[in-house]
């Protein structure tokens, strides 16, 4: 066990020292000093507890996708019907519990209605997401099946993650992180971020966006009172609006979607001062857009963001450039959010902000400063303990430790783990338990001395025998550090990284290492006693 | 140079003598711990109730208001609010319980914690926030079912390590002793009312790592000690294993203890109650390690034969052919 041939010397130092020397930049980037820039630059990231920054988790309501595709199922039957030639004409139409179910006013045209929908009801994957049923020979109840729902969740997060990426990039914040979790929510981590509100505000908002015509029959106070007249909807002002707490009453169809815009920006209205937001359609809907208000100049139209009304204008003249205004008594910040939010597009499903953290920059800094200091006693305490009561075998464990710390941090800034509040409390237990390897072999070796052992044999005992329990102890420790990492989120996963390569560079060096600088010293000195 | 031995050399402690009583003191640990848990409750942070959490730091001023912010943060209609000290005597953590069916509602809870800390800025114009959590009902939920998974996965699968590199009657021990410190650890958090958070759910999961390594290095020993002293009565071979580890037990100990020390006192305060687990687990473990594992193997009836490979009748056979029986 002595023998260290020259190549698996020169192996070990080898990536000790690579290891090591990836952890500088670490070293230097918190010491306040500059890593040369020609130099490469791994670095360990702070996580947000430590960096500062907010860290947030959106999820979407499977409900809200299945409704929604209720809602577009019905918008498509009724447009396939109203198309068919001859009309085919259609009533009592409900959407309830998950299904679309619509009567046929003559029963001779159910073999056409089928034929019409059917095609739509497959979507571009080979998943059937309708079932089609005929009841009383007059009645066509479509159900969407749970894989036409899966899919379509599916397609709204990807798209949603997609829209969130654009919205944060807008922000111009520094790498943050979106990452799709699970079947319905979205993980977004924004690293020293200022102002987590306009961040929250950002993505709370759907930015689906209509312009719908008021219905100027219905009577003012059945509006209030909620009750809709034929063929319309009843949509509340949105909070801030001259007119909140008010209801307006829209016309259901004829309306115009926002979601053709190929622009949006906040500015100003010159003429009043109010902040506003300038949109510009494409082609189709700006071709749309002037149809709308050439038909309907003299009338008002409302503007209605997530289902709330931010403004109802009148039509003063046919807006025919593809370009409009929309208004709301907007503050400046609140226009910019919108323009931003329109620009990336709506999400396609509403999202919630189920868990929210933020950490202010201050107190990160101030964590790790704290944590550095108390790293630093602990392990100038663990030292002297062992220097006192191992001598020179105190001094082999103590170059391993400092080893075994550099090569956990080099490591880490390699493989792009991130550093937590939590994840240093692991490097301080790393400290405290790496030298549990040298103490088990230390004291073996101290036990065969005192059964008369001869110096190299008692040395060789020493490793072999403490070598056993060295390696169940350990590996037991990864079992459960691998629980931890199973299922923490974000900062405990970071104790549970550090944790685990802390366990298997704390072996290679407490083991491996030590047992390379003993050898080297026995074979040089062949000291005839040892103190330890 | 004089080395320090913190263990004499030949210490012969008779630890197993009390393995009676103290296996005793250790189910009413266990039980009591339990009861605690059952009465008092544990304190559960945002992470497992879910609400809103503010973390604020009183720049300019010793020691917190934290009278004054109960009363104004009470006075916004939430209900109680939970303020405590967190850390240094000049920051708190101000815990404001969700309105019943808010979790549905996006941005309700957000709109509360913006609402906390724009009265107390206020009001007290030196508080700097530090952090703000918000966690739905739901998600919280998840978290507490997914930390007592991680418990019980890591307690299953390590004393199955430990019964496949052992015998079944260690995996056992094993068991106990991890049930003894998960509860007792539980227990004082219970107590204290300590705020019982996701971190403190990883200080466990340390403390079962950390346990084990001290009753595998103990049953390492044993099992040596069985197979090289066949006659030995159980009892004493345990006796003498444990103090032949004893030096090693309480050098580790030391140095975790040393390292750990420091944090407690200068530590981030975000870390205390992380930190203040993990010590009060390296007390609570080695102990159990001594006198729950050790006692166990004793009742369950290992014997030095465990280790023997035992003779079936097939080797029993080739014996008999090669002429040997």
């Amino acid at each position: 066990m002595l023998e260290f041939p020259l190549w698996k010397k020169l192996w070990l130092w080898g990536v000790t020292l690579a290891f090591a020397v990836l952890s500088l930049p670490s070293l230097f980037n918190v010491s306040g000093l500059d890593w040369p820039a020609a130099l490469p630059n791994p670095q360990v990231n702070l996580g947000l507890d430590l960096a500062g920054g907010s860290h947030l988790l959106l999820e979407a309501k499977a409900d809200d996708v299945r409704v929604q595709r209720l809602t577009n199922m019905e918008e498509t039957v009724r447009q396939l019907m109203r198309n068919a030639k001859p009309r085919i004409r259609i009533g009592d139409v409900s959407t309830a519990n998950g299904q679309l179910s619509f009567m046929l006013n003559d029963a001779g045209d159910i073999d056409r209605a089928r034929g019409l929908i059917e095609p739509v009801m497959q979507g571009a994957t080979v998943t059937r997401e309708w079932d089609l049923a005929v009841v009383d020979g007059q009645r066509i109840v479509l159900t969407q099946t749970d894989a036409g729902v899966d899919q379509a969740i599916d397609d709204a997060m990807v798209s949603a993650t997609e829209v969130v990426r654009r919205r944060i990039d807008e922000l111009g914040t520094r790498e943050p992180t979106i990452i799709r979790q699970g079947d319905t929510r979205i993980v977004v981590q924004v690293p020293g971020l200022e102002d987590p509100d306009a961040l929250r505000d950002l993505l709370g908002q759907t930015a689906q966006l209509e312009f719908k015509l008021v219905d100027l029959n219905a009577l003012p106070e059945n509006v209030q009172a909620g009750i809709a007249p034929a063929g319309s909807e009843i949509y509340p002002y949105a909070p801030g609006t001259p007119q909140s707490g008010g209801f307006e009453a829209v016309r259901r169809l004829g309306g115009i979607r926002g979601d053709s815009l190929t622009g949006a920006q906040a500015s100003v209205d010159p003429q009043t001062g109010q902040n506003i937001v300038n949109i510009t359609f494409d082609a189709q809907g700006g071709t749309k857009f002037a149809k709308l208000t050439t038909e309907n100049v003299g009338k008002p139209f409302a503007i209605i963001l997530d289902g709330q009304v931010l403004s109802a204008p009148n039509i003063n003249e046919p807006i025919l450039g593809g370009q409009a205004r929309i208004s709301g008594s907007f503050t400046a910040e609140s226009a910019n959010n919108l323009a931003i939010s329109l620009r990336s597009g709506a999400l396609p499903v509403p999202l919630a902000v189920v868990e929210e953290r933020t950490v202010g920059p201050d107190l990160g800094a101030d964590s790790i400063r704290k944590g550095l200091l108390a790293m630093g006693i602990g392990s100038l305490a663990v030292i002297a303990l062992m220097v006192a009561s191992y001598g020179r075998f105190g001094v082999y464990a103590t170059a391993a430790l400092v080893l075994n710390v550099l090569m956990l941090l080099g490591i880490m800034a390699l493989g792009g783990f991130t550093l937590t509040l939590p994840g240093i409390a692991g490097f301080v237990i790393t400290i405290g338990a790496a030298v549990d390897a040298n103490v088990l072999i230390n004291e073996r070796i101290r036990e065969e001395r005192a059964r008369g052992r001869k110096v190299i044999a008692a040395v060789e005992t020493g490793y072999k025998e403490a070598s056993r329990a060295i390696w169940d102890a350990n590996l037991t420790n990864v079992i459960s550090g691998l629980a931890l990492f199973a299922f923490g989120s974000g900062p405990v996963k970071g104790f549970a990284v550090v944790l685990i390569i802390g366990i298997i560079t704390s072996v290679f060096t407490g083991v491996t290492l030590t047992r390379m600088f003993v050898a080297g010293w026995l074979r040089r000195n062949r000291p005839a006693d040892i103190t330890i | 140079m004089k080395l320090l031995k913190l263990v004499p050399d030949n210490t012969n402690i008779k630890f197993l003598k009390l393995r009676v009583p103290f296996f005793v003191l250790s189910i009413v640990l266990i039980v009591g711990s339990w009861a605690a848990v059952l009465v008092n409750g544990l304190n559960f942070g945002v992470d497992f109730a879910g609400g809103q959490e503010v973390r604020m730091t009183f720049e300019e001023r010793e020691q917190a208001p934290i009278p004054g912010l109960r009363e104004l943060v009470g006075g916004l209609g939430y209900g109680e609010p939970v303020v405590q000290e967190f850390g240094a005597p000049n920051q708190v953590s101000i815990r404001v319980p969700l309105p019943e069916g808010v979790e549905d509602t996006p941005g309700a809870a957000t709109a509360i914690g913006a609402k906390v800390i724009a009265t107390i800025a206020k009001q007290y114009p030196d508080a700097r926030t530090d952090g703000n959590d918000t966690v739905s009902g739901k998600v919280a939920g998840e978290f507490r079912n997914q930390a007592i998974l991680a418990l019980l996965a890591a307690m299953a699968a390590v004393s199955i390590y430990i019964w496949v590199r052992f015998e079944w009657q260690f995996g056992v021990g094993a068991m106990f002793a991890l049930v003894h410190d998960v509860s007792v650890t539980l227990g004082l958090f219970a107590l204290t009312q300590w705020e019982f958070s996701l971190q403190i759910v990883a200080a466990i999961l340390a403390i079962i790592g950390y346990s084990l390594n001290d009753t595998i290095v103990v049953y390492d020993r044993i099992r040596e000690n069985l197979k090289k002293y066949r006659k030995m009565p159980l009892a004493e071979l345990l006796d003498l294993s444990v103090n032949e580890t004893l030096a090693r037990t309480v050098m580790t100990s030391l140095t975790l203890f040393v390292a750990l020390i420091p944090l407690l006192i200068f530590g981030p305060p975000s870390l205390f109650g992380m930190v203040a687990a993990i010590t009060a687990g390296l007390f609570i473990g080695t102990y159990s390690s001594i006198y729950m594992a050790g006692p166990l193997l004793i009742w369950m009836g290992v014997t030095s034969d465990s280790f023997v490979p035992t003779e079936t009748a097939l080797d029993r056979q080739e014996k008999i052919a090669r002429g040997e029986a």
